[in-house]
């Protein structure tokens, strides 16, 4: 579904990707962690086509598209969504109606009708009782006032709205307590089709046993240095990761 | 960013869309302004004296008047004797239906969207459509008249309801109030009156189409709506304007008058052609708007999404006279390219318990600059009187300019006075959010201008709010940065 080779990016003068490789197939669920700066982030927007990054070598496929040619509305529309780290308020915007605007422009780029009221609304109770969201909060300003937990939890029913082909969910666990954690994990959980991929970013192995990944990979500075099942996971959340980063200085 | 300076060209190339004239054989008044012109003006439209007098007093007034020079707006010198201050459609006979009117006129308004016969009739809405200067057509007015409501062109209501006209006009914005004022009450042309009497809502939104016509003739509108007691009113004035090459003057002057409990609540939506990409041509617009609530517990509330014009000078005021009563200010100001504009209002409390509220929200792209100027007055008299101002301002590009001149004038200890101003920019982060959603640049950033202005726009009446939603969307079409 989604293939990376040797990805490298920089901003300004500032190389952050030194060459990442990433295979994604359908069904899969893949971790990425590494320590604060490493580059998760970045990889994230850089996938999702923000134009600050300039990309400096290396290939992205998706779905047998040349990703990094298409615009940021079209990789949306051809199936990627990005649950980010820090949502950003638009005043005056409610959830319902920037959801309505995506949906339709989404709808439209794959030749679909636009969804008439009704099937909407239908169509977002149904979503919205996946993600045990209230509709007080989806009437409110898009992440306006939100508690850091409220958006996040808003990323995930905007995710469910959209059906995504490949999800990238960065940090969607900070911020939120158990009970969240638990609702936003099995709100993923029940988006998983064989058909769709996710991507997740964490620091946390918790999120981990809510969210099975096939495979955890570590990245830093820059690049993956390790990849391997979710015992990975485990791992690191034993050790840290100054192994990991010696390993890598040694290679 | 190589993008936004993309997408700041596009919207600079975004051609004005009601850019079109119409070939009406016009009944014009040479160039040039005397007591001549007035006594010809007058002569045209068959006035009694009085209002001679009326006009050639704020005439002479004017004379010794001079043009205001502190609004934040920069723009050559108007040559007053360069302007053909009046001009009409011809018409031999006057029309008793539809059928007898000029064609070409129906064409304009079919061209404006207007259909005076059953598409408004539908809507709800009556028009009194205005083109160059003189009143056409008047629908609905049968209907309006069972209930008691005047709703007719200047020309007529100073026929037909003479007393009225004699007893409000110049009640509220003095003739001599200021240049502006003065010029237009020396040589007003036309524009429209209403009456809502003792006790009636009026069932539907009232509404006046202007339309800026034949070349070099300044546009001298006058609109009076008085609401007797415990009335109310919705008024909806809505402007297009074609393209034009030497700018063009626009002066008008519009008085509410509010009774005890009564309550007029007027709309504008402003479309008038701004000016080319290097800021060639375009509407000149400095007009006089104040309310007077006279009444206990009466109510003025205006509404206004400017987005056109080379030049804006507009200051829809309330004095606040009657005890109790309650002015309010909703304002979205676009501005682009090589717009200027210097709008705000003015709420003088006078009365006892007097509250104003105060919400403006600026948008400039472009060149454009955009300054808020609004005044808050309270007098000794007006014990307990409540304001609460929120000036926002929202930056396109790095290029614009956004200004606030509050000013607060408070003689009465017991006032409460609230202000609030906030400048901000549409972020590269908002708009990216909006992309990743599958939703593209003009879309995302209608949205995010929408949203921002969503307070005002929801005091529109429903049809207006779209045609203004829609309006915002395409000024601002591509203005990223
Ligand atoms: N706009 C920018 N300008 C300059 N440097 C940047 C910019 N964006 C990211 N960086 C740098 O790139 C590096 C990688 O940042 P990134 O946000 O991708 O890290 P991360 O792995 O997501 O970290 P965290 O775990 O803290 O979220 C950091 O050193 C960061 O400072
Ligand atoms: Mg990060």
């Amino acid at each position: 579904m989604l293939s990376i080779k040797n990805l490298q990016a920089k901003i300004g003068e500032k190389q952050i990707l030194n060459g990442i490789d990433l295979q994604v197939n359908a069904g899969e669920v893949h971790a990425i962690m590494g320590p604060n700066g490493s580059g998760k982030s970045t990889l994230a927007s850089v996938l999702s086509g923000r134009e600050d990054y300039e990309v400096s070598g290396g290939e992205v496929y998706f779905l047998g598209k040349d990703l990094l040619e298409l615009s940021p509305e079209d990789r949306a529309r051809e199936g990627i969504f990005m649950a980010f780290q820090y949502p950003v308020e638009i005043p005056g915007v409610s959830t319902i109606n920037f959801m309505k605007t995506a949906l339709n422009q989404i709808r439209e780029y794959r030749g679909q009708q636009a969804l008439d009221a009704v099937s909407f609304l239908q169509l977002m109770k149904e979503k919205m009782k996946l993600v045990e969201i209230d509709q007080s909060l989806l009437n409110r300003s898009l992440n306006e006032g939100f508690s850091g937990g409220e958006k996040k939890r808003n990323e995930i029913f905007q995710m469910a709205m959209l059906e995504p082909k490949l999800a990238i969910l960065d940090e969607t666990d900070s911020g939120l307590d158990i009970d969240a954690l638990r609702i936003v994990a099995n709100g993923v959980n029940k988006l998983r089709t064989k058909n769709n991929a996710t991507i997740v970013v964490t620091h946390y192995q918790r999120l981990l046993d809510y969210i099975v990944p096939d495979y955890v990979h570590v990245l830093y500075k820059g690049k993956i240095v390790k990849s391997g099942s979710k015992e990975l996971a485990l791992e690191l959340e034993a050790k840290g990761y100054d192994w990991i980063k010696s390993e890598a200085t040694v290679a | 960013m190589s993008k936004s300076n993309q997408v700041l060209e596009e919207i600079t190339s975004k051609e004005y869309e009601h850019g079109w004239t119409v070939n009406l054989e016009a009944d014009e008044a040479p160039k040039g302004l005397s007591e001549d012109i007035v006594r010809f003006i007058s002569a045209k439209k068959n006035e009694p004296e009085w209002l001679l007098e009326w006009r050639l007093k704020a005439f002479r007034q004017w004379q010794k008047m001079v043009e205001p020079k502190w609004p934040n707006v920069t723009y050559p010198a108007i040559n007053y004797q360069d302007i053909i201050y009046y001009s009409a459609p011809k018409q031999k006979v006057k029309p008793t239906s539809l059928e007898e009117v000029d064609p070409e006129l129906i064409k304009t308004f079919e061209k404006l969207g207007i259909s005076l016969t059953e598409q408004k009739r539908l809507t709800g809405v009556a028009v009194d459509a205005v083109i160059d200067s003189v009143s056409v057509a008047t629908t609905f007015k049968e209907k309006l008249s069972e209930l008691g409501i005047i709703f007719c062109s200047f020309s007529e209501a100073v026929k037909e309801h003479p007393e009225l006209v004699k007893k409000y006009l110049g009640s509220v914005v003095p003739m001599t109030d200021n240049y502006f004022a003065a010029l237009n009450s020396a040589v007003f042309s036309d524009g429209s009156f209403c009456y809502i009497p003792k006790g009636v809502r009026c069932p539907m939104e009232l509404s006046t189409y202007f339309r800026i016509n034949a070349a070099n003739t300044g546009q001298f509108e006058r609109t009076l709506i008085v609401a007797d007691e415990g009335s109310y009113v919705s008024y909806l004035e809505g402007c297009t304007a074609p393209m034009r090459d030497e700018n063009q003057l626009h002066a008008a002057v519009v008085e509410l008058y509010t009774m005890k409990g009564a309550e007029i609540k007027y709309s504008t939506v402003q479309n008038w052609y701004p000016g080319d990409k290097q800021g060639k041509g375009g509407i000149y617009n400095f007009v006089t708007k104040r309310g007077l609530c006279a009444g206990d517990h009466s109510k003025i509330s205006w509404t206004q999404v400017e987005t056109g014009s080379a030049i804006t000078w507009k200051y829809p005021s309330c004095v606040l006279k009657g005890d109790y009563s309650v002015g309010e200010f909703y304002s979205v100001a676009v501005t682009n390219n090589y717009q200027q504009a210097d709008t705000g209002t003015k709420m003088i409390h006078i009365g006892k318990n007097t509250r104003s509220r105060i919400v403006s929200k600026g948008i400039s792209a472009g060149k454009s600059q955009n300054s808020y100027r609004g005044q808050v007055h309270v007098m000794k008299r007006a014990a307990n009187a409540r304001n609460h101002s929120q000036c926002d301002s929202l930056l396109m590009g790095d290029q614009c300019g956004a200004h606030t001149f509050p000013y607060i004038d408070v003689e009465n200890n017991s006032a409460r006075i609230e202000h609030e101003a906030t400048t901000s920019k549409i972020g590269e982060d908002q708009i990216f959010y909006c992309l990743q959603r599958g939703i593209d640049e003009e879309s995302a950033v209608a949205l995010i201008v929408n949203g921002y202005a969503k307070e005002v726009l929801n005091q529109l009446p429903m049809e207006f709010a779209v045609e203004a939603q829609k309006l915002l969307a395409l000024t601002l079409e591509g203005s990223v940065g």
